[in-house]
């Protein structure tokens, strides 16, 4: 075990850092660039029952410190995935990786979670209940703990691997959203998926994104992120992932004290590609400066 | 791809709201022409991509036009400044496509990336035509930069004041090989009807990261959904479908 590893549901991470589901596609771009083999693994892009290919375009508007997206889950469905993609990851990404899944209906949920439990290469599935940009799914099993409890219930019945369950900030109470799943039986807990925000062109004084409002990341959410996480990592037991605006190590290690297990990173990857091997490569210095032997010993350590 | 940081040598008005910008850094990355580099700018989160006008050893020449926030930061920006830009972005035009007599086809701030591919078509020995169009005189740049490449060149406005009045479709000539074409959408689809023979389009769209990773630019195509940035920012004409 090195400083910077951590336990994730049973499997050892080489480091907490974590490319979020969406941020990374299947990881391709970025192996061009660097070995993304240092990375503690990473979510590819969501993956659903069927093909999609997403909402209109412009899918994307631009915010002080951070952006909105409206991709709306593009992706070929996860027979392709299953076939083509993970191979494909397996050339260049040799850990295992997080299959992160979306879905319409709680069948939907468990049908693909069902046939990614069976990948050998998959290590967690991180259930997508808080998608803001699709109709009909998504975030809606993400905002009543009662539904957000029926699609655990339903993936856990069909799989083997850690569920690690992605929740909705744009709610009242995100805890009893938390503890419903926990109670469920999931096995982590990764927060948060975007704010939901929109944008409006003044010259044309029409919505920026095609599908009018979209999800908004990047580090203007950061203090956001932090509380929630703070607030779910005290009311479960289970490991939480922190997401939500992450740039630096700095940003790890504080996501960290606030109970974060682990890390994921998103909106930064997009504009630089190499921002989680800089993460990465800071950390030991950054623990240095703040006297951290190990990081494991700081989840949740806030005084 | 690469991020490399650049200085600037030069940062020049060559028409009204419109810039030239040289810079020099590592442009190894940069393989074809139609390629675009992406522009990290202090206090904006996304980065700005703008297409290849010229390379010539660590030189990288872009034109920009003044459109917003970023533009404008750029515009401002001074000789010695320096810019962190990720280049080698996007899959440039298919020269081995051009046959004896290519046609250029590009519209307003659509003609930068047809700089470079006329220069390499001319080094290939091929007689290149080129119809640039404006809205109207006052806006017109690189004819003459076209015209020392040895290409053909006509100049369209849309107002008449210069060259053949209308657009680009109206300055096309009668005989070439294939086309290569840039500029705003409702352009590249009159030239889409237009054309006699198969040829090259690149396209705009909002990115996000602007290298592959966000989905943020897809497009359904004949073969299949693209994205712009990665997949394009040029596709063919026979995979092209128009959305509406």
């Amino acid at each position: 075990m090195g400083r910077l590893s951590v336990d994730l549901c049973g499997i050892e991470l080489d480091n907490p850092v974590i490319p979020a589901s969406g941020t990374f596609g299947y990881g391709y771009e970025f192996a061009e660039i660097y070995d993304i083999n240092c990375l503690g693994t990473f979510s590819f892009k969501g993956t659903t029952r069927e093909p999609r290919f997403g909402n209109p375009t412009p899918r994307i508007a631009e915010c002080t410190a951070g952006l909105i997206n409206a991709i709306g889950l593009q992706n070929p469905g996860v027979d392709k995935v299953i076939a083509e993609e993970l191979p494909k990851m397996a050339k260049v990404f040799h850990k295992k990786v997080m299959a992160n899944v979306s879905g319409f209906s709680v069948e939907d949920y468990a049908y693909t979670c069902e046939k990614l439990d069976k990948i050998d290469q998959v290590g967690w599935l991180e259930v997508n209940i808080s998608c803001p940009n699709v109709h009909g799914g998504g975030m809606t099993f993400g905002t009543d703990p009662k539904a957000a409890a029926s699609v655990v219930g339903a993936v856990k019945k069909v799989t083997t691997k850690p569920v690690i369950i992605k929740l909705t900030p744009n709610v009242t109470d995100i805890t009893a959203i938390a503890r419903a799943c926990e109670a469920e039986g999931a096995d982590g807990i990764s927060l948060i998926n975007t704010l939901l925000g929109m944008r409006i062109d003044l010259k044309t004084r029409r919505p920026v994104i095609a599908n009018v409002m979209g999800g908004f990341s990047g580090p203007a959410v950061f203090p956001v992120a932090l509380r929630m996480v703070y607030q779910v990592a005290k009311a479960v037991k289970v490991p939480v992932i922190g997401i939500g605006g992450v740039s630096t190590a700095e940003d790890v290690i504080e996501m960290m004290l606030a109970g974060a297990t682990a890390v994921e990173v998103g909106a930064a990857n997009l504009v630089d590609p190499m921002a989680c091997k800089n993460i990465i490569d800071d950390l030991p210095k950054v623990m240095d400066k703040y006297r951290i032997e190990t990081l494991k010993d700081i989840i949740g350590g806030m005084r | 791809m690469k991020d490399v940081l650049f200085i600037i040598k030069e940062n020049l008005a060559i028409a009204p709201q419109v810039y030239r910008m040289v810079l020099t850094g590592d442009c190894s990355q940069i393989t074809a022409p139609g390629q675009f580099v992406n522009i990290r700018l202090d206090g904006l989160y996304l980065r700005r991509p703008i297409s290849v006008c010229d390379l010539g050893g660590d030189d990288l020449t872009i034109i920009y036009k003044v459109v917003g926030k970023g533009t404008e930061q750029m515009s401002r920006m001074k000789e010695g400044g320096s810019l962190q830009v990720l280049t080698g972005l996007g899959n440039g035009y298919d020269l081995s496509c051009a046959g004896d007599a290519p046609l250029l086809i590009g519209g307003g701030v659509g003609v930068p990336p047809l700089y470079l591919l006329a220069r390499k078509l001319r080094e290939q020995g091929k007689t290149v035509s080129v119809v640039l169009g404006f809205n109207t005189k006052s806006e017109i740049f690189y004819e003459e930069e076209f015209r020392a490449l040895g290409c053909g060149v006509t100049v369209t406005t849309v107002d008449g004041s210069y060259g053949t009045k209308g657009f680009v479709t109206d300055g096309l000539p009668e005989n070439y090989s294939y086309f290569y074409c840039c500029g705003p959408e409702p352009m590249l689809k009159a030239v889409y009807k237009k054309a006699r023979t198969s040829g090259q389009f690149s396209f705009e769209e909002r990115m996000g990261c602007g290298f592959g990773a966000c989905m943020g630019c897809s497009c359904r195509t004949i073969t299949g959904y693209k994205r712009i940035c990665k997949d394009g920012p040029v596709m063919r004409k026979e995979e092209i479908l128009w959305e509406d």
